[in-house]
């Protein structure tokens, strides 16, 4: 696939295929995707007794397998899927399935651009990750919480480290688990680990654990924060100076402490899903400052604008100064930007979606019950579908692109993007 | 090492025995005071200054009625012995005391609330005896068994330790088998924008995997769009809520719902089970500072009732057996789910008979709240406990109990062998599933 400055943007609809139109035909048609660029559909067909395929525009392709799932496009535009032949996994790129199979495969991941493909497995028993086709040297009796560097250059998983018999809870105090990167699993290990998660340059990892039932902090790179909290949620670190920021609990309410000092007071019911700016100046966070009340804060100064059911899918733009994200007000979704809640309540609202320069905002939403369309700055654009997925932006910021299907047909819909609200 | 006072054996339970070993009188003191002095105070100082100790709860609980009315296990008993001497005495109890206060909690009050509906004060004994437990967890003297369900829930966000292939190749062998059955079926994972993410809980993909295929084949004929997710979030039982563990309760819950927010579905509908409903619309969700259920949860009894009414699901045949209907505490206390129950199970078992009491004056079959998780050793003390039940089923002369819960089963299993009952037990989804009229299905 091309970069997205040479995918066409010029203004208009094109008709990419009719969906009742597959050179094979199919019992039926599972996991319809988009491509990125959004010039293709790919989708998986059941052919009876003979198993399963994959069918691009319509175009069935001739290989087939026992089972097929988790079709996905890569960033970069690439086809993937998990398939089985005689009873073992593997993952299949493009036309090609990487050769060592396993015993089950699942969590399919990419690096931002698509070019690392990353993905969990179970070989014997034994658990560990396979990226681009190797697998890690080291498997391990239980594994979870995968992830794979947005760069691609590294791969981590929490892992059990030491037999667990059966229920021997004072084995499991001892602490069994601990975090592999690569494979390779630090010197220490704790009751539990959760949610490892790469610095900018994947040199470093920082996760959540739990040293005993009451005592949790955050550990980077095996070393523990000496502070311990009755709770806390998912670390992230700064882009730019390498901080580690963690949303801790402390006397019943939550706050943010960096580096193992507290840099927002622990005043807010919830305080979860914290984002750095990628200039690592702006730390952003979904907080709840009363029960039952739900907004963002950027360094820990919380918008006027709340919601009562939840809020969800923050998006920070790239220029860190903005974010989105959407609300829920009894059983109707919304669009929040920059502390704007935007006209116009939905069924559902898809995570927002900026544009490079920052400027712009969009998301799909359902309404009507199953009529799909995207907001743009606000603006609900004048067409609804039987399907559509996320709008792209050009790479400038000026138009929008939308991929949809409407009576029967997947079309590419490039529009100009209407003025801001905000 | 404590006494059933039943069978007057000594039972052990190595988690109270060994967490009380490391116990200090200074300790217990700090972490009682510190619980008490930070969490509910209000709550539980204005229950501990309005009980009159009039006693009106004591024939509302299964345990004193099954144990020829022994004050001790009446409800207002069972504070007496655990909460109220914490109080009194500032924190200053025994070691004994503890292990014994840690058994009363866990294993002879299953945090039912039946008690709360005839306390002319409304206290809610259940959350006085989930203090303790709370107590009892910061204590490290919870019951082994249960305890060990916690943990698997902290390592692998499931209280079965099922690995993350084994959830999908679960799905995927269900999946298959069904295909014998309904040539087109399918169990959509991961699959974005469908109306229903249906979740369960961890013993399904384990031991009862026949319960997803009974489910998934019912949406299937009824033509529901639904999905379940590959990765966590899948479990909606939560036994970190019956060990006082709030902190994990909140992770679990944090998980779930987070899946299927992320999967941009309408609502989740979770399989039969009743104590999970309670972590997902009352506990965990509140902990979490959710008012109220971020994505709206439906119970199996109500979207089963849903689809029966809208002609979604329909009956092919009856069952010709005289059947009675147990009211699960957490759907019908809770939730007020009785009568669609009983509209469902009716529909398909149209001979029904009553149990006296019924719906909300239910008793409990004595599993729940957390008491079955603390495994065999005691197994007794809830069959034992829960005599009444099983007076109560025999006066029916039903042959089959309709009963939409999973600890429900559980619990009802062990007394009707224990009082010989030659009873059969049933979900509402196997007798639908059973009965249904199956349009996709292959010609037999
Ligand atoms: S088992 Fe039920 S009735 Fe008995 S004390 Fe506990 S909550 Fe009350
Ligand atoms: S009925 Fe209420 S007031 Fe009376 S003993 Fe029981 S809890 Fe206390």
């Amino acid at each position: 696939m091309q970069p997205a400055t040479a995918w066409d943007w010029s203004p208009g609809k094109k008709d990419i295929w009719d969906l009742s139109k597959h050179s094979r035909e199919a019992q039926w048609h599972e996991e319809l995707y988009a491509s990125p660029d959004g010039e293709k559909t790919a989708s998986i067909a059941k052919y009876g007794d003979e198993g399963f395929g994959i069918c691009v525009n319509g175009q069935a392709q001739e290989r087939l397998f026992e089972k097929i799932w988790n079709l996905r496009f890569a960033p970069d535009g690439r086809l993937t899927a998990i398939v089985q032949e005689e009873m073992d996994w593997s993952v299949l790129v493009d036309d090609e399935v990487w050769p060592e199979e396993y015993a089950f495969v699942w969590g399919v991941q990419f690096s931002q651009t698509g070019g690392t493909i990353a993905a969990s497995i179970q070989q014997d028993g034994e658990y560990g990750m396979v990226v681009n086709g190797e697998a890690w040297p080291t498997l391990y009796q239980n594994a979870n919480n995968f992830v794979l560097a947005k760069d691609g250059s590294a791969t981590a998983a929490v892992v059990q480290v030491k037999n667990i018999p059966q229920a021997d809870i004072w084995t499991y105090k001892e602490g069994c688990f601990s975090v592999a990167i690569d494979g390779n699993a630090w010197d220490t290990s704790f009751m539990n680990c959760w949610t490892p998660v790469f610095d900018a340059e994947a040199k470093r990892v920082a996760c959540q654990v739990r040293h005993t039932l009451y005592d949790y902090s955050i550990v980077v790179d095996g070393q523990a924060w000496s502070s311990t909290f009755p709770s806390v949620w998912d670390p992230c670190f700064n882009p730019a100076t390498g901080a580690v920021a963690a949303p801790v609990r402390m006397a019943g309410k939550w706050g943010m402490a960096q580096d193992n000092e507290l840099i927002w007071d622990a005043k807010f019911f919830n305080c979860w899903n914290q984002q750095f700016s990628a200039d690592g100046k702006n730390l952003w966070a979904i907080v709840a400052p009363k029960f039952g009340r739900w907004t963002l804060a950027v360094n820990g100064q919380v918008w006027g604008k709340t919601f009562g059911t939840m809020v969800t899918d923050m998006t920070v733009a790239p220029d860190g100064k903005h974010a989105a994200a959407v609300g829920k007000e009894g059983d109707k979704y919304a669009i929040i930007a920059n502390d704007t809640i935007w006209v116009g309540w939905y069924d559902m609202v898809w995570k927002p979606v900026f544009s490079s320069d920052s400027h712009n905002v969009a998301a799909k939403v359902k309404r009507a019950g199953d009529r799909y369309t995207v907001v743009i700055n606000g603006q609900v654009h004048n067409e609804d579908f039987d399907q559509c997925w996320d709008p792209v932006f050009s790479p400038e910021g000026t138009k929008v692109m939308l991929r949809v299907v409407k009576d029967g047909k997947y079309s590419r819909i490039v529009i100009p993007v209407p003025s801001s609200h905000h | 090492m404590t006494v059933d006072t039943q069978e007057k054996k000594i039972i052990e339970d190595p988690g109270i025995d060994q967490g009380a070993a490391k116990l200090t009188p200074e300790k217990i003191a700090q972490v009682i005071n510190t619980t008490l002095g930070t969490e509910n105070l209000a709550r539980l100082y204005a229950y501990t200054k309005t009980c009159v100790h009039c006693g009106l709860c004591s024939d509302a609980c299964h345990y004193f009625l099954s144990h020829d009315r022994d004050p001790k296990y009446s409800p207002v008993g069972k504070i007496k012995n655990t909460l109220w001497p914490m109080i009194k005495n500032k924190g200053k109890v025994s070691v004994e005391f503890m292990k014994e206060a840690a058994r009363i909690a866990h294993t002879e009050c299953n945090l039912c609330r039946r008690c709360v509906q005839y306390c002319p004060f409304g206290i809610d004994t259940a959350f006085m005896i989930s203090t303790v437990r709370r107590i009892v967890h910061k204590l490290a003297l919870t019951p082994q068994y249960i305890q060990d369900t916690a943990h698997s829930h902290a390592a692998t966000m499931n209280q079965m330790w099922v690995k993350e292939d084994e959830w999908i190749d679960a799905l995927m062998w269900q999946e298959d088998e069904a295909r014998d059955e309904f040539p087109d079926f399918r169990i959509p994972l991961d699959k974005e924008g469908s109306d229903v993410y249906y979740s369960v809980i961890g013993p399904e993909p384990k031991f009862r995997t026949q319960l997803i295929y009974q489910a998934a084949a019912i949406f299937h004929e009824a033509g529901v769009d639904f999905t379940m997710p590959s990765g966590t979030g899948w479990d909606n039982s939560d036994m970190c809520m019956f060990t006082g563990d709030f902190e994990m309760m909140g992770r679990l819950k944090r998980d779930h719902y987070e899946s299927a927010m992320k999967l941009k579905v309408n609502k989740i509908v979770m399989g039969e089970c009743g104590h999970a409903y309670r972590s997902v619309y009352d506990m965990g969700n509140r902990w979490l500072g959710w008012r109220e259920m971020p994505v709206p949860i439906i119970h199996s009894i109500q979207y089963f009732y849903e689809l029966l009414m809208a002609g979604k699901i329909k009956v092919a045949s009856t069952i010709d057996k005289l059947a009675t209907f147990h009211d699960p505490c957490n759907t019908v206390r809770g939730m007020g789910l009785h009568e669609m129950g009983r509209a469902v199970a009716k529909a398909f078992v149209p001979n029904m008979v009553e149990m006296y009491p019924n719906r909300e004056h239910n008793y409990c079959c004595a599993a729940g709240g957390g008491v079955i998780n603390c495994g065999p050793p005691h197994k007794m003390t809830r069959v034992h406990g829960n005599k009444i039940k099983a007076e109560q089923l025999k006066a029916t002369g039903a042959e089959l109990i309709v009963a939409p819960c999973h600890n429900c089963h559980g619990g009802l299993e062990d007394i009707v062998h224990h009082y010989k009952l030659d009873m059969e037990i049933k979900f509402l989804g196997d007798i639908i599933y059973e009965h249904m009229v199956k349009t996709k299905a292959v010609e037999e």
